[in-house]
C-alpha cells in the first residue's frame, strides 16, 4: 500500500508555490531565484518518485526491500546539473542587461503596446489576448536611461523614451 | 537481459545526435579559423542530411530501427528509434538547418569579410541541430527531456548573443518561459515515473494503460501542457510572436523552421503512444480552431513582417494541432505531412523576410514599398512560399491541407465544422500575406533607411543582395516545392506513418521485443 510523506508532499508545494510567485515578478534576478526554487521544488519531486512503488530496474539478487529506486537519483542529478547551467545562464544574462540597460526588469512589448492602442477593427483582438498575458502592462520603462531603477510611470503613454522609438513614438502619436 | 537482435542500421541512429555534437567541439577548438568553422557546419549537416535519408528509406522499409545504447535492450537501457515520422522529420529540419547556415555564413561573409567568424554562433548552431536530432530519434521521456534541453540551450545563446539594449527583453521572456516549461516537463516526468516507475515510451506504454483512467488523463494532460508551451499552441503561445522577431533573420528562421515542431513532434509522440483513444479529442479540437483563429487575427494586426510572420507560425500550429485531435491514422498522417511542409515553408519567409529587410532597413511594413521594380527576383521569392503557407493549388501547402481536410471531413460533425475554421484560417494567412505583397511589393519604391540598431550583428539597409543568400533561400523555396512535386510518394510514407503511430505495434515490437513483458 502507498503511503503518502505529508512533510514531503507540503516541502514540494511550498517550493512550487514560492518558485511560480516568484517567476510573476518583473525583476529578472527574482524570476532567477524563482527558477532556482521551482527547480529545487521538481528534484525534490524526483527523490519522492523513488518511493516503493517505483518497481526498481535492479538486476541480479539481494533483498530489494532495502534497495531505493536508483534511477530518480540518476534523474535528479541530471536534472541539477542542468538547473545549475541554466541558472549561471540567467545570471549571465540578468548583468548583460543591467549593462545595457541599468537595471533587469522584462520590459513591455513596444510592438504589442502600440497595436493595442491602436483603434483598428482588428486590433481590439490582439489587445484581449495579449493583454492576458501581462497584467500592468500599461507602464512604458524608459531603458535608455541609466539613472531609472526600471520605475512604474503606470498608465502613461509616452513611448518615446524608447531606444530607436522616435519611429514608436511617431506611429503612436499617429495612432492617437 | 535479452539483448535485441542487432539491426544492421543501429549504428547510423547515434550519429545525427553524435556528428553534431562531436563539430561543436571542433568548431569551440578552430574557432580562430572561420574557414574551418564553417566548412565542419556544412559538412556535418549534409552527412545527417544523408544519414537521415538513409533512415526514412530503411525505416520506411523495414520498420522502425532501434539502437539500445550501451547494449542494454529496453526498457532497461535507453533506446533510440527512428520510425517513419521521426526520419521524416529529421530529414526535413537538418535540409532546413543546412540551408539556414549556408545563409547565415554568406550574410556573414558578405558583411564582415571571409575572415572573421563568431566563436560561438558555430558551436551553439551544431549544438542546436544535435539537441534536435535527439529529440526525433528518442524513445525515452526523460531523454527527450535532455534533448529539449540541448536544443533550448543553444537557442538562449543564440538568441541573447550580441543583444542590445532593445533586445534584450525579447530575450529575457523567451528563456524565462522555456525555463517554466522545461521544469515543468520534469514535474512531469517525475509524477509519470510515481505513477508508473519507467520512463521508456514503448515501457509506458503499456504501463499506463494499467493506470486508473483519471490518473492517466492527469499526466497527459501534463504532458500536453508543456509540449504545448513548446509548439505555441493558444493560449500559451504569447511568448512567441514577443520573441522570435527580435532574434536576428537565420536564427529567427532556423527557430520558426524547428523548434515548434519538434514540440509537436514530441506531442503527437507521447500522446499517440501513451494516451491512444477512439474517438477525436473534443479539448484539442477546441484548442487547435483556437490556434488557428488567434494566429491568423493577430497576424491581420501587425505591422512589423517578422510579428506578421510570427502569429501566422502560431496559426498553421493549430493546423497540426486539428490533426492530433482528430486522432485516427488519415489525420495523424496528415498533420506529419504538414509539419514537414511547415518546417520547410516558415523557415523560407523568416529568410525572405531577412532579405527583405536587408533592402528596406526597416520591418515596419509601412515604411516599404516598391520592391517589385527594384528586386524582382525577391518578389518572385516571397510569393512562391507565400502561395505555399497559404494553401493555394498545387503548392504543398495544398497538398497537406486537402490530406486535413479530408481526414476531419471523414470523421464526424464536429471535425468537419472544425475543418471549416481551417479554410477560414486559411483564407485569412491568404489575406495577411497579401497585405504584405501589397505593401512591400507595390507602390512607389521607398529609399531604405538607415540600420535603426547600429550595435547588434545584422547590417540592413544594404541596397544589395548577395548572391549566395538568395541562393541559399532558393534551395529552400526549391524543397518546398518538391515536396509539392513528389506528394505521392510523401503522403504514401506519410500514410504508413500515421497508420503505425496509432496501431503502436510495430514501435512497441521493435522496441521491446516480441518477447517483451507486454
Amino acid at each position: 500500500m502507498t503511503t503518502i510523506n505529508v512533510a514531503m508532499a507540503l516541502t514540494v508545494g511550498t517550493l512550487f508555490a514560492a518558485g511560480f510567485y516568484l517567476l510573476l515578478q518583473r525583476s529578472l534576478m527574482r524570476v532567477l531565484l524563482g527558477v532556482v526554487v521551482l527547480g529545487h521544488g521538481t528534484n525534490l519531486l524526483l527523490q519522492i518518485a523513488a518511493g516503493p512503488p517505483g518497481a526498481p530496474p535492479v538486476l541480479g539478487t539481494g533483498n530489494t526491500d532495502l534497495i531505493t529506486d536508483p534511477l530518480p537519483q540518476a534523474l535528479a542529478l541530471t536534472a541539477v546539473v542542468i538547473t545549475f547551467a541554466l541558472t549561471t545562464f540567467l545570471l549571465a544574462l540578468g548583468y548583460r542587461s543591467f549593462v545595457l540597460v541599468g537595471h533587469d526588469e522584462v520590459q513591455d512589448d513596444v510592438e504589442d503596446r502600440r497595436i493595442a492602442t491602436q483603434t483598428m477593427p482588428s486590433a481590439s483582438l490582439d489587445e484581449d489576448h495579449d493583454h492576458v498575458e501581462r497584467p500592468g502592462a500599461d507602464s512604458d520603462d524608459d531603458a535608455g536611461d541609466d539613472e531609472t531603477g526600471g520605475d512604474e510611470t503606470g498608465g502613461d503613454e509616452t513611448g518615446g523614451d524608447e531606444p530607436g522609438g522616435d519611429e514608436t513614438g511617431d506611429v503612436e502619436a499617429a495612432a492617437r | 537481459m535479452n539483448n535485441a537482435a542487432a539491426d544492421p542500421y543501429a549504428w547510423l541512429l547515434a550519429l545525427p545526435v553524435l556528428l553534431p555534437l562531436l563539430g561543436a567541439a571542433v568548431t569551440v577548438i578552430g574557432s580562430r579559423s572561420p574557414t574551418l568553422q564553417r566548412v565542419v557546419g556544412i559538412v556535418v549537416l549534409l552527412a545527417v542530411s544523408a544519414i537521415a535519408g538513409v533512415l526514412l528509406v530503411v525505416s520506411d522499409g523495414t520498420g522502425p530501427i532501434v539502437a539500445p545504447l550501451g547494449g542494454w535492450a529496453a526498457p532497461v537501457g535507453i533506446a533510440l528509434v527512428a520510425d517513419r515520422l521521426s526520419s521524416l522529420l529529421l530529414l526535413v529540419s537538418t535540409l532546413v538547418t543546412l540551408a539556414v547556415l549556408v545563409y547565415a555564413i554568406d550574410q556573414r561573409i558578405a558583411d564582415y569579410g571571409r575572415g572573421t567568424a563568431s566563436t560561438t554562433f558555430h558551436p551553439m548552431y551544431l549544438m542546436l541541430s544535435a539537441g534536435v536530432s535527439l529529440a526525433y530519434l528518442t524513445g525515452d521521456l526523460f531523454t527527450l527531456f535532455v534533448a529539449f534541453e540541448i536544443m533550448l540551450t543553444a537557442s538562449y545563446v543564440l538568441i541573447t548573443r550580441r543583444t542590445s539594449a532593445q533586445k534584450i527583453r525579447a530575450g529575457m521572456t523567451y528563456v524565462t518561459v522555456s525555463l517554466l516549461s522545461s521544469l515543468l516537463f520534469l514535474t512531469a516526468i517525475a509524477l509519470v515515473y510515481a505513477a508508473t516507475g519507467t520512463v521508456n515510451l514503448a515501457d509506458l506504454a503499456g504501463r499506463v494503460a494499467q493506470l486508473p483512467p483519471g490518473l492517466a488523463t492527469v499526466l497527459g494532460l501534463m504532458l500536453l501542457l508543456v509540449f504545448g508551451i513548446k509548439a505555441a499552441m493558444v493560449p500559451l503561445h504569447f511568448w512567441l510572436p514577443d520573441s522570435y522577431p527580435n532574434a536576428p533573420g537565420p536564427v529567427a528562421a532556423l527557430f520558426a523552421g524547428l523548434l515548434t515542431k519538434v514540440g509537436f513532434y514530441a506531442m503527437v509522440r507521447t500522446q499517440t503512444l501513451l494516451f491512444p483513444r477512439d474517438d477525436p479529442w473534443t479539448l484539442l479540437l477546441v484548442i487547435a480552431t483556437a490556434t488557428m483563429l488567434v494566429g491568423a487575427l493577430g497576424a491581420l494586426a501587425q505591422n512589423d513582417i517578422n510579428r506578421l510572420l510570427s502569429f501566422l507560425l502560431v496559426s498553421h500550429i493549430g493546423f497540426m494541432l486539428f490533426g492530433l485531435a482528430v486522432f485516427d491514422a488519415a489525420a495523424v498522417s496528415g498533420a506529419a505531412l504538414y509539419a514537414a511542409h511547415h518546417i520547410t515553408v516558415l523557415a523560407t519567409l523568416f529568410l525572405v523576410s531577412g532579405l527583405i529587410t536587408r533592402r528596406t532597413g526597416t520591418v515596419l511594413l509601412d515604411r516599404m514599398g516598391g520592391l517589385l521594380r527594384t528586386a524582382p527576383w525577391l518578389a518572385a521569392l516571397y510569393a512562391i512560399p507565400a502561395l505555399t503557407l497559404a494553401g493555394v493549388p498545387p503548392t504543398a501547402g495544398f497538398v497537406a491541407k486537402l490530406a486535413l481536410l479530408q481526414a476531419g471531413a471523414a470523421a464526424g460533425p464536429w471535425p468537419t465544422v472544425v475543418a471549416g475554421v481551417v479554410i477560414v484560417a486559411s483564407l485569412l494567412t491568404l489575406y495577411a500575406l497579401a497585405r504584405v505583397w501589397v505593401r512591400v511589393f507595390w507602390g512607389a519604391p521607398k529609399a531604405a533607411l538607415p540600420d535603426d540598431d547600429p550595435d547588434d550583428e545584422v547590417l540592413v539597409g544594404t541596397s544589395r543582395t548577395p548572391m549566395p543568400m538568395f541562393a541559399a533561400t532558393a534551395g529552400l523555396v526549391v524543397v518546398s516545392l518538391a515536396i509539392a512535386a513528389f506528394a505521392g510518394p510523401l503522403t504514401a510514407v506519410t500514410g504508413r506513418a500515421g497508420v503505425d503511430l496509432l496501431d503502436r505495434d510495430p514501435y512497441l515490437v521493435a522496441v521491446l521485443g516480441s518477447g517483451g513483458d507486454r
